[in-house]
């Protein structure tokens, strides 16, 4: 079959099973864009360019398919960066395509020519510069392959006008990735007798549950894995959803704005069992005092992880449900209800602080309009989160009981991730109900993506958190720069009209009594529905390990709070 | 303990392989002393030596990185490997009537070469291990090194194993042995 370059494109991505990609037409990727007309594709016009590898991040993490998004050389490639690095850190599968100039003037400061792989390198998990037709479809098949495969991320194909206008022969099995054996990765048998051993001679052991859960699959075998041995589970912030909230195992989220007895948890526990996740900086603290008592396996699939943070006494490197389900026929059935029970009774002292247990003041918190939002939705929702105070307060407050139901930046701590990931969620998951919760500043660094909203009819919804401040800088300013509040009050425009001028719906609400009929609206409402809740201003999130601090040594919430007046307009 | 590890890495002959493995090290604040490439006995296979200040962690996330890339066929960290490790110099230096026969004799005893003899200047050129190599720069500096150029550590292990004969180059594979071939991460 002769086809020209950009038909194989297309070709090879409906034959990886690509039904939908988010992209923004331009010069040099214009004969991929005409070609694309004669392909069942779903082709979905973005604002702005980091809007499509956010949709195509979002539709990846929803879904656990390849996402994918395009776009043209020059500007379009560089505007992608942001969200290629935000799907690195993550460890979320996309493919983004992009146009490059003709080969022949590669090297010449040719018009909006950009050395986009050059420039991707570092925050690619591969990439490709494609100058021939013939290597198209390869280079496709290989992309989907790597992005998916072990531990997954985002992979660039920078394809040059003239391979895409030239034609040659398409050879699909010809095309089928060639991946180098490695040398052997299996885990020693010796590793895993020895995680046995201490596993089933542990008294406080606790399970650290993260990204790694969903990205494997396991959630099954880890409930199972911590019911039998009776061990609590706490989740990194990625790793919500994948041990259900509502278990009475689960003990909530771990590190920097994690719940108190979670870190005084890890700070006592005798055995940590990694599941999936990285020893972040934010999940840690300070590494010389972080969990000293403790005995730590780590089961993750990239080596090089291993020892990187945390020194481990057992590493087992693979596949987090393969070896999971070689190692619990042999975990012994415990039970560890006297620790569980110690464990418990630290919360008694959180409840008091906790803002959900306050006597009402009057004032909108952020953390009563998370409670509520979960309220009303049933705790059912794929929640999208930006990056700032609301979306810990959402990690502290909405309970997810199902994986993949919480999607939100946490490696680079995207701002402006929240409104196109979620457009690319619901495009993965139509069925679901899709909330973007977002600060009034992330809102606005793509809100522009209203526009892709409007234009592709689609129904998700939008809570504004609107403290008029970049709140979480502002808090680091309150403890820790004597409130000197430089560059963080915000004059934010009306948000509600900005959605009626997109043709969306926009409400806007003060009060707590409004939080649940406003939701239920929105439910209700055939069509996207903006929500400015107007919050408390200067509401700080509890507790709080400052970056580099001792897990044991949190800020808290004053107890019980003294209700901290709302400043003059900032 | 840190000390200088040997990597020998086998790569993809490709446009771009070798900014990636320098991009790494550079991404990841490895410390390269040195880094060699060239061909190997096999079409397509380039060799690196990579010499690199690194404990034994630090070697163990420099070899697990490497294999990251895609391009990467083989790692081997040779560091405690019966080897022959080689660097070559060439040294310019200055040479009057009087010195010249002082530097011929110290070239002798190095069992280094004069290549290039000018009236007032001599070239040198040596292979020998980093340490013999930095010997003879030491007692020839005093007559005045005018330029020196050196290749940096090459390295194979001694005896059969080994040579990029055993490695598996993009062999042909079908997605259902994708459990004993993997893009490590
Ligand atoms: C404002 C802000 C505050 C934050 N505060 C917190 C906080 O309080 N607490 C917190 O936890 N985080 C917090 N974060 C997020 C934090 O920065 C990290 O993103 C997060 O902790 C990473 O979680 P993770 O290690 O589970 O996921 P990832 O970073 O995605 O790591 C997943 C790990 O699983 C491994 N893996 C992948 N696939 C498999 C498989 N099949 N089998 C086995 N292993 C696999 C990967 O190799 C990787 O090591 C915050 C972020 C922001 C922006
Ligand atoms: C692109 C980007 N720029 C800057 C930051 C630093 N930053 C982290 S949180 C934050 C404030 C976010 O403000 P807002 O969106 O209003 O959310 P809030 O914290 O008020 O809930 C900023 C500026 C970031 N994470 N991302
Ligand atoms: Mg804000």
């Amino acid at each position: 079959m002769t086809l020209t370059g950009a038909q194989i494109l297309w070709e090879s991505l409906v034959r990886e099973g690509a039904t939908t990609v988010f992209g923004y037409p331009g010069g040099a990727i214009l004969p991929a864009y005409d070609a694309m007309l004669d392909y069942p594709i779903r082709h979905v016009l973005v604002r702005h360019e980091q809007g499509a590898t956010h949709m195509a991040d979002g539709y990846a993490r929803a879904s656990g398919r390849v996402g994918v998004a395009v776009a043209t050389s020059g500007p379009g490639a560089t505007n992608m960066t942001t969200g290629i690095a935000t799907a690195m850190m993550d460890s979320s599968p996309i493919v983004c395509i992009t146009g490059q100039v003709g080969s022949h003037l590669i090297g010449y400061d040719a018009f909006q020519e950009t050395d986009i792989t050059g420039v991707t390198l570092p925050i690619t998990k591969h990439n490709y510069l494609v100058t021939r037709p013939e290597d198209i479809a390869p280079a496709i098949r290989e992309a989907f392959y790597i992005a998916a495969h072990g531990r997954p991320g985002p992979v660039l194909i920078d394809i040059t006008k003239d391979a895409q206008q030239r034609t040659c022969e398409l050879d699909w099995d010809g095309a089928v990735p060639k991946p180098h054996k490695r040398p052997g990765r299996r885990p020693h048998p010796e590793d895993y007798a020895q995680a046995l051993r201490l596993i089933n001679e542990a008294r406080r052991p606790l399970i650290l549950g993260g990204h790694g859960i969903m990205l494997s699959g396991a959630m099954h075998i880890v409930r199972e894995f911590a019911e039998r041995a009776h061990i609590p589970v706490a989740m990194t912030l990625l790793g919500i959803g994948a041990f259900p909230a509502s278990h009475p195992l689960n003990l909530g989220m771990m590190g920097m704005h994690g719940e108190a007895w979670v870190n005084t948890a890890i700070q006592e526990a005798d055995l940590l069992l990694a599941f999936g996740m990285r020893f972040d900086d934010r999940v840690t603290g300070n590494l010389t005092t972080y969990a000293p008592n403790a005995k730590k396996i780590h089961i993750e699939i990239d080596p090089s992880e291993i020892n990187k943070n945390v020194r481990v006494d057992v590493a087992i490197v693979g596949d987090l449900r393969a070896v999971l389900e070689e190692l619990l026929p042999d975990v012994a059935e415990g039970d560890r209800s006297e620790w569980i029970d110690s464990l418990a009774s630290l919360k008694g002292d959180a409840a008091v602080r906790d803002i959900q247990n306050m006597p009402d003041s009057g004032h909108l918190y952020a953390a009563h309009v998370i409670h509520d939002l979960w309220h009303a939705t049933d705790g059912n929702a794929l929640v999208v989160t930006d990056v700032g105070q609301h979306q810990m307060w959402e990690a502290q407050y909405y309970k997810h009981d199902q994986p993949r139901s919480l999607i939100t930046s946490g490696g680079l701590g995207t701002m402006g991730f929240a409104l196109p990931a979620a457009i690319g969620a619901k495009i993965a998951r139509p069925d679901a109900e899709v909330w973007a919760v977002v600060g009034d500043g992330g809102f606005q660094m793509t809100m522009a993506e209203l526009g892709t909203i409007a234009q592709e009819r689609l129904d998700l919804n939008v809570a504004i958190i609107n403290n008029g401040y970049l709140g979480m800088v502002r808090q680091w300013q309150e403890f820790f720069y004597e409130r000197r509040y430089a560059a963080t009050p915000l004059l934010n425009p009306d948000f509600a009209k900005l959605a009626e001028a997109y043709g969306l719906t926009g409400t806007t609400v003060t009060t707590r009594p409004a939080v649940i009929p406003a939701v239920q609206a929105a439910r209700a409402h055939r069509g996207t529905v903006v929500i400015d809740f107007q919050v408390e201003q200067e509401d700080s999130v509890f507790p709080m390990v400052p970056a580099g601090g001792d897990l044991h040594a949190m800020i808290r919430r004053p107890s019980p709070s003294p209700i901290v007046e709302t400043s003059a307009d900032p | 303990m840190v000390e200088t590890h040997t990597f020998v890495v086998y790569v993809e002959d490709r446009p771009g392989v070798l900014n990636r493995v320098a991009s790494l090290f550079r991404r990841r604040a490895f410390n390269i002393e040195s880094l060699t490439v060239g061909h190997t006995e096999r079409a397509g296979v380039s060799r690196m030596t990579i010499a690199v200040k690194a404990d034994r962690t630090g070697a163990q996330r420099i070899e697990a990185h490497l294999y990251k890339l895609v391009n990467v066929i083989n790692v081997e960290d040779i560091t405690s490997t019966p080897s022959v490790l080689r660097d070559l110099a060439m040294i310019k230096v200055a040479a009057t009537q009087e010195s010249r026969s002082d530097i011929m004799q110290l070239v002798d005893v190095f069992r280094a070469r004069v290549v290039d003899v000018a009236p007032d200047s001599l070239i040198i050129e040596i292979t020998g291990t980093e340490d013999k190599i930095d010997s003879l720069l030491e007692v020839l500096r005093p007559y005045g090194v005018i330029e020196m150029v050196r290749t940096g550590r090459v390295a194979i292990t001694r005896g059969t194993k080994n040579g990029s004969s055993g490695l598996a180059v993009r062999p042909p594979a079908s997605p259902s042995d994708e459990a004993k071939v993997s893009y490590s991460v």
